[in-house]
């Protein structure tokens, strides 16, 4: 039995395979109406989520299974107190699948070792994401044509941006990739990612306050939101919050391939000006997640 | 310093000076009834100077503490005033709830039951990270 934890749990062959299948999935749906009959998916969301929790209950849906679970800690036994380990023994008795998400970060892989049935990551507080990067990958992959020799931007809160960290994780395996963190010196990437993923891989970064300096040698801009729940002090966020707006003027000197990504939600982080530009990827990205999700769920309840 | 005035128990030798009294604590080696000795800045060949900590009781420890604390310590376990054995401790590579994660975030800050993990981030240095969310120690 699997779980998905971390991104790096996925050696890069599965990764391939699974972006091959979300991509057949997208172009044959009706072959896969079938395929997770009789199969039950907990979503266990700890904290709030659109796109992720709903994209996981129409991934399982389309799949031919059913869903059940919450979508906040307020809705489940926690309120009361239960822990996480004592929740999730319980849910593996009544599904097959579960996608956990969680404000305390290692949520999740504390679920993993007392569950029955896989658990996959849906996001633990500011740590990991790695749905979010199967679906950041598949973007890339379906934008660019290859996931090797990019110049990837990562612009915003890399501090506790846990879709950032699952990305630089991930393309850290690739051949070619150039990163440009871009943020205040207050979010920068944590120690333990730059070292692990970029330092000791010898991976050529450049960190910098600037996006307007950097823009133009960008390939990929991964935009990224000030996450107020994030924050232990209001005051901090306040003056944080609007580090780095992207509009149409700032993407004047961007090359005309460029591929703007954003996990979502977004803020103010990125004008709506900027969503008729063809270069905006981040609504496709949003789309792409149910489709890799999907091909996941397969992969880990072992369906072919 | 010589180790025939122990008849059985344990010498650990080649501590960094300065380190004995981390490990006498976290050994809880003030709760034992035998004789510890601990020796400060004794002169040493590789290390200038040294900490020594000498048990007069054959008991268990927890060799991982040691090399967590002091890479590159010697432990010799006496019996009947010889050296048995002798063992080269070097860093280990998983800490098992010898050290609490410090980041308010995590899971084990509220989590009841769960060992506090942490695993060896880099071979070459003293760097540990917590299985759950990383942080370095």
């Amino acid at each position: 039995m699997r779980s998905l934890i971390d991104i790096l749990d996925l050696t890069t062959e599965e990764i391939d395979a699974l972006i091959e299948k979300a991509k057949d999935i997208m172009l044959r749906p009706d072959a896969y109406r079938e395929k997770c009959r009789y199969k039950k998916l907990a979503t266990l969301f700890f904290e709030p989520s659109t796109r992720t929790r709903l994209s996981f209950e129409a991934a399982m849906l389309e799949l031919g299974g059913s869903v059940l679970g919450f979508s906040e800690a307020a809705s489940s036994s926690s309120a009361k107190g239960e822990s996480v380990s004592d929740t999730v023994k319980i849910v593996s008795g009544y599904a097959d699948i579960i996608a956990m998400r969680h404000f305390k970060e290692g949520a999740p892989l504390v679920a993993s070792m007392k569950s029955d049935v896989p658990v996959i990551n849906a996001g633990d507080g500011g740590h990991n994401h790695p749905t979010q990067t199967l679906a950041d990958l598949l973007t890339i992959k379906r934008e660019k044509g290859s996931l090797n020799d990019l110049t990837i931007g990562l612009c915003g809160d890399l501090k506790f941006g846990r879709t950032v960290h699952s990305l630089i994780a991930a393309m850290s395996r690739y051949k070619g990739i150039k990163f440009t963190l871009i943020s205040p010196d207050e979010l920068k990437l944590p120690s333990y990612v730059k070292n692990t993923y970029i330092t000791l891989k010898n991976i050529p970064c450049t960190e910098t306050n600037s996006l307007e300096e950097v823009m133009s040698n960008l390939d990929i801009l991964y935009m990224t939101r000030v996450q107020k729940e994030r924050f232990f002090n209001e005051e901090d966020y306040l003056r944080l919050k609007d580090s780095y707006i992207l509009t149409p003027d700032k993407l004047k000197n961007a090359k005309k391939e460029l591929s703007i990504l954003h996990p979502l939600p977004r803020v103010n982080e990125i004008s709506t000006e900027v969503d008729s530009d063809p270069r905006a990827s981040y609504f496709r990205q949003a789309k792409n997640g149910k489709y890799i999700r999907m091909a996941l769920i397969m992969m880990l309840l072992g369906v072919e | 310093m010589h180790i025939d005035d122990i008849k059985n128990g344990i010498v650990i030798d080649h501590i960094i000076a300065g380190k004995a009294m981390e490990i006498y604590n976290m050994l809880s080696l003030g709760k034992l009834d035998c004789t510890v000795a601990i020796i400060k800045n004794a002169p040493s060949k590789k290390l200038g100077k040294k900490d020594i900590i000498k048990i007069d009781s054959d008991i268990d420890i927890n060799l991982d503490v040691l090399g967590y604390i002091s890479p590159n310590i010697t432990v010799a376990f006496v019996k009947n005033g010889k050296i048995t054995e002798k063992k080269h401790i070097g860093l280990p590579s998983t800490l098992t709830d010898i050290i609490k994660c410090k980041n308010p975030r995590c899971i084990t800050s509220t989590e009841p039951g769960i060992h506090h993990i942490f695993k060896l981030s880099n071979g070459n240095t003293p760097v540990y990270s917590c299985i759950y969310c990383d942080t370095e120690a």
